[in-house]
């Protein structure tokens, strides 16, 4: 499966250039419109064709992530796979419980963290060893919280809580916890 | 004139409170409390940020967090909600061009918004109860981090400042409505029908010599639909308030009812439902709305595509009912099909309504050039970048993918969040404030156009700024609602701190040029009784 940190690279790119773009775009605009120009009359095709560009941006945008990001589908239909490893944690009382002292993953193997809360609204969050995050989801009490994922480079990483649940929450940290052994080949 | 005599009685002495009808005041007067409150929110905001950078040692964690629970609150309550009570107040009345409904109703909308949001920023201040505004279940009924006694007054001030928005709602519906004494009888049905959006929806389907005539103002449906919105979200904070308030109340009287009665996956989806009213609702409606009336007052034309402008606010409001979803898309138990249609597609349709907004309003000044470069102008192009900057960063947030590694990260509350309140809808704000500067005040002059165009060059950079550096450590993995303490995002903390300073200065420098504009006795002079009796808008 394709690093996240990839996909946020692709983003951050995209978003930068449309902002250059739009400050541009906005500055030039406030200029013209201070001066006089030859024709001031907006055409209703450019309006018309603008509403169908943002329609199709609209639409294609979610269908282009659910075909380029790969645990988009996984994460949708995660009931149709069988994962080669499930941890089963649970957190109660701001501090989280771990089947073992460290998670111990092949390297791409799918594994699936099933996490529950017994009291509060929790996150649960894995972390590179530079603080970017892998991937997060939200762990709600009362309900299944769980999330497969595939790990396709050897690492250190680290558990956190990605949800605040009060001051005490900050301290939900459980450093270098989790290990993907090094890849076949690699 | 000398300093003193300036500060005294503002520039050139052309402010005269006396002359100020009772509409006027009370418009000031929100205005007045809606900038003392900008002042509070902006302080926690800047106390905030120099606490990411590094923990300030008089101020515990468990305050910081009270900040943090504040802070949004008092911005948008305190805040925007009293300057849009204001501006609305006024223009609803001035547009459909008959005396408001209730000047009383509308003093006590002042009085309980005021009271309401003092109350819950003491108990908040005092007590530290900071479950956040988001309030997940059961964290706020968590007595074991926080003082049962703090979260009750603080409830009760949310109690208080809601029931001042409900005043607010029937002022403004009544206004729309009502047959003023002396008048003929008013169409109320037909008019109440135009205002939220009916008569639009049945010409769409009627017969050309059936079709019926838009009795309201564009602007006036505008806010009229942005109050739909505003009637259903108070009444799911009310109803969130007084369950919370059950389980406080039995913790004091020595009962400890089961968090678990309540379903926490619930909960978080019709209280989400209700607080995106007016995140993705009322605030998208009223800043098209007021948009579209800057343009129109600045250029003196019609506005372009009028009819398709006015529909578009409907389908905005329609789209406002369902895409509360977006905001959990992180939720593992949640529907994939709510995710998919409501937090994913519906949410798109956000980038389209906006943008026909923003594309009708550039095109209407495009057909007025060449136009003067002037405060409210320069101010509602600021608005408009504000939003084009930050809606495409929400849809992409609002992604099944990308929210995965974008939820409850700096991204969300940087560009996205803070560059739509901060550079998008205050901006708009300023330039309503701009234009009606004249007009509510019977004349006062601006005191310097120096202090005005640094307002508006420092507050755009600053607020740019801080979202730019918030998002680039979001991208980095910078999670929101926590703490580093070893400074791990410092240089982007550093950055957003310095940027955030440009947006105190530029509060601080408007505050000033509006103080200087009006005098010290004139802003006393606003909260004095008015000596005008008439119900009229302004002088005769």
């Amino acid at each position: 499966m394709v690093d996240s940190s990839t996909v946020l690279w692709g983003q951050t790119i995209a978003y930068t250039i449309y902002c250059l773009v739009i400050l541009l775009l906005m500055a030039w605009f406030a200029y013209k419109i201070t001066k006089t120009g030859k024709d001031n009359k907006v055409k209703p095709a450019l309006f018309y064709t603008f509403v169908g560009f943002l329609t199709a941006l609209g639409v294609s945008l979610h269908i282009i992530t659910y075909n380029t990001i790969p645990w988009t589908p996984v994460d949708l239909n995660r009931s149709e796979y069988v994962p080669d490893k499930t941890f089963d944690i649970t957190v109660e009382n701001h501090e989280f419980f771990l089947p073992a002292e460290k998670l111990v993953i092949d390297c791409n193997d799918l594994v699936l963290f099933d996490v529950t809360s017994k009291d509060l609204t929790y996150g649960f969050g894995i972390f590179r060893e530079d603080n970017s995050m892998v991937f997060q989801m939200q762990v709600v009490p009362g309900h299944r919280n769980d999330i497969l994922w595939q790990f396709d480079k050897p690492g250190i990483y680290t558990i956190r809580s990605t949800e605040y649940s009060g001051p005490r929450g900050i301290f939900m940290i459980l450093k270098d916890v989790v290990e993907v052994l090094p890849c076949e080949g690699s | 004139m000398s300093f003193k005599n300036t500060f005294m009685n503002g520039a050139e002495g052309l402010f005269k409170p006396d002359s100020l009808t009772q509409i006027q005041k009370i418009v000031l007067r929100f205005v007045v409390v809606g900038l003392v409150f900008y002042a509070f929110a902006v302080i926690e905001g800047m106390i905030m940020r120099i606490y990411a950078v590094d923990p300030i040692p008089f101020i515990s964690t468990d305050q910081y967090f009270a900040i943090l629970t504040a802070h949004p609150l008092v911005g948008i309550f305190g805040s925007t909600y009293a300057l849009v009570f204001g501006a609305f107040l006024f223009l609803t009345p001035y547009l459909m061009k008959k005396p408001l409904y209730s000047v009383k109703l509308a003093n006590w909308s002042l009085i309980l918004l005021t009271s309401g949001v003092l109350l819950f920023w003491i108990a908040g201040f005092i007590s530290h109860y900071a479950p956040l505004y988001t309030l997940y279940w059961p964290l706020p009924a968590d007595f074991s981090q926080f003082s049962v006694w703090g979260g009750t007054f603080f409830i009760l001030g949310i109690a208080i400042l809601m029931v001042g928005t409900l005043f607010f709602i029937i002022n403004i519906f009544k206004t729309i409505v009502y047959t003023p004494k002396g008048w003929e009888k008013q169409p109320s049905a037909a008019l109440l029908g135009s205002a939220i959006g009916y008569t639009g929806l049945r010409n769409m389907f009627a017969k050309k010599e059936n079709k019926k005539e838009h009795l309201v103002p564009l602007p006036v449906a505008a806010i009229a639909r942005g109050t739909v919105d505003m009637v259903l979200n108070t009444g799911i904070i009310l109803f969130t308030g007084v369950l919370i308030l059950v389980f406080m109340l039995a913790h004091i009287l020595g009962f400890d009812l089961k968090e678990t009665a309540i379903d926490a996956l619930l909960y978080k989806n019709w209280f989400w439902w209700g607080l995106d009213l007016i995140a993705d609702g009322l605030v998208l409606i009223f800043v098209a709305g007021t948009w579209y009336l800057l343009a129109v007052m600045i250029t003196g034309k019609k506005l372009f595509m009028q009819n398709i402008a006015r529909a578009a606010l409907l389908l905005e409001l329609v789209v406002s009912w369902t895409v509360w979803s977006h905001h959990l898309l992180s939720d593992q138990a949640q529907p994939a099909i709510l995710k998919i249609v409501s937090g994913e597609f519906v949410t798109a349709f956000e980038l389209i309504t906006q943008g026909l907004a923003f594309f009708i309003v550039l095109a209407t000044l495009w057909s007025a050039r060449p136009l003067k470069m002037t405060n409210p102008l320069k101010f509602l192009l600021g608005g408009l970048l504000g939003f084009a900057l930050a809606v495409p960063a929400g849809i992409m947030q609002a992604d099944v993918g990308l929210n995965r590694i974008l939820h409850n990260t700096q991204w969300i509350i940087g560009p996205h969040v803070h560059v739509a309140i901060l550079i998008g809808l205050t901006m708009t704000l300023y330039a309503a404030v701009y234009i009606l500067f004249p007009i509510v005040t019977n004349g006062a002059k601006l005191y310097s156009q120096k202090l005005a165009n640094i307002h508006f060059w420092f507050h755009l950079i600053g607020g740019i700024g801080m979202g730019a550096f918030m998002g680039m450590a979001g991208l980095n993995g910078m999670l929101r609602r926590t703490l580093y303490v070893d400074g791990e995002f410092n240089t982007y903390m550093i950055l957003a701190a310095l940027s955030g300073s440009l947006l105190l200065i530029a509060f601080l420098v408007f505050f000033y040029n509006i103080v200087m504009s009006v005098g010290l006795k004139g802003v006393i002079g606003i909260f004095m009784p008015s000596k005008l009796k008439t119900k009229e808008l302004l002088p005769e």
